[in-house]
């Protein structure tokens, strides 16, 4: 099985889920199809959606919920 | 003549020079935050100065276009891509009529400029093409650019040409540290000596909370000098009775987590303002990004207006260069 890192494309801060009540977008190891939102990254007082550009497993996050990111960051390991 | 955005990026704007002018009336420039960026792409597309470009940040935008152009990107160290293929940054590239130009992972700085011959034909308001989002004016239906906008271009390009190309020794490298130069003042005074030491000593991490209103820094904390506040002021120590504030004037609310005013920010208020990066390193300043780090380093008045004449001289050599 192979894997696959999902990177920030914005700096920013993490969140997993979309307000803080709800649940995370993705449980671990759930299965996600390209395109479904994995996140948000807030920067610039914008939320932007993370989307899974391949699908698979969510095997291992990268970051915490609400960690500053970086460009190109890893951000959470799929298996694909 | 057009510009057909597919896919917006990021808070990509129309802008100019700025809104100059009617700043006593509370009205903030607005303009590309990278000037040096932004006058070198349009002296590559062959434009007049002044002509309306876009400004992105972080996420390039993919943009189609319906005409055979010429167009240049500056600024931020990004991959572009025309239909596909790599094209240089800091260079005019030929389009055909249906081709599309696209952006990759920003590699370095945060802000990448497109201009385009003829320039980005939105209506002036106030006698400028420039964004201004707050108040939604200007630019593209005062906003950022939206999947489907369809954007005109002007046909007052000078001498378009492909195949322009700014040296190596004009292109402005972006270091994840920044040092920006710091005229202190004018409430410089209000800080303890300790404190002040301290703001030029600091690296400032910069938040995420950093746009084209301002920059919001982490780093250190800083105390005031204890005093009964005067007529006019509020009751915070970082207050002072109200003021104009210089765009790139520098403001610490609560003594933490000091605030960069830029070209969209308000024009006056109540912080003491510790003091005003020169405008020319207001350019370094919108090529940093969230996460990168900054230092201020303080600078008397005359070399503020060296390093500005310096400046001039620079832009005027990479013109003549091109022409």
């Amino acid at each position: 099985m192979a894997s696959h890192t999902i990177t920030a494309r914005t700096p920013g801060v993490f969140y997993r889920r979309p307000t803080p009540d709800a649940e995370p977008y993705v449980a671990d190891g759930a299965t996600v199809a390209e395109g479904d939102t994995l996140g948000l990254i807030e920067v610039m007082k914008t939320y932007r959606e993370v989307k899974a550009d391949a699908g698979g497993t969510v095997s291992r996050w990268l970051v915490e919920n609400e960690d500053e990111v970086t460009i190109g960051q890893d951000l959470v390991e799929l298996d694909t | 003549m057009s510009v057909l955005v597919r896919d917006p990026g990021l808070e990509t704007t129309v802008q100019d020079t700025g809104r100059l002018g009617h700043y006593a009336i509370g009205f903030p420039p607005s303009g590309a935050l990278d000037s040096y960026a932004y006058h070198v792409g349009n002296a590559l597309v062959g434009n007049a100065p002044g002509a309306a470009a876009l400004e992105a940040v972080y996420l390039g935008p993919t943009l189609e276009f319906t005409t055979d152009t010429v167009v240049a990107v500056t600024g931020a160290e990004i991959p572009v891509t025309l239909d596909g293929e790599p094209v240089p940054t800091w260079e005019s590239v030929a389009v055909r009529a249906g081709q599309t130009l696209a952006f990759g992972q920003l590699a370095g700085g945060a802000r990448p400029y497109v201009a385009v011959a003829g320039g980005i034909d939105v209506p002036p308001y106030y006698g400028s093409r420039s964004t201004y989002t707050l108040v939604g004016i200007g630019g593209f239906g005062g906003r950022a650019l939206a999947e489907g906008d369809e954007l005109p271009l002007g046909d007052a390009a000078v001498d378009p040409r492909a195949g322009r190309r700014v040296d190596e020794a004009d292109i402005p490298e972006h270091p994840t540290t920044a040092e920006l130069r710091l005229l202190v003042g004018l409430h410089s005074y209000r800080l303890t000596p300790d404190s002040l030491e301290r703001f030029t000593s600091t690296p400032w991490k910069v938040t995420p909370d950093a746009n084209r209103v301002g920059y919001r820094y982490r780093g250190a904390e800083l105390e005031f000098v204890p005093r009964e506040q005067p007529f006019g002021a509020g009751s915070d120590p970082a207050n002072v009775t109200d003021c104009g504030y210089p765009v790139g004037s520098v403001q610490v609310p609560g003594g933490v987590e000091p605030i960069v005013l830029l070209q969209d920010a308000v024009t006056g208020g109540g912080y003491a303002t510790l003091g005003t990066v020169v405008s020319v390193d207001r350019d370094r300043l919108a090529q940093t990004k969230t996460g990168d780090h900054t230092r201020f380093v303080p600078v008397d008045l005359d070399e503020a207006l060296t390093i500005r004449r310096d400046r001039a001289g620079r832009l005027d050599r990479v013109r003549r260069s091109l022409a």
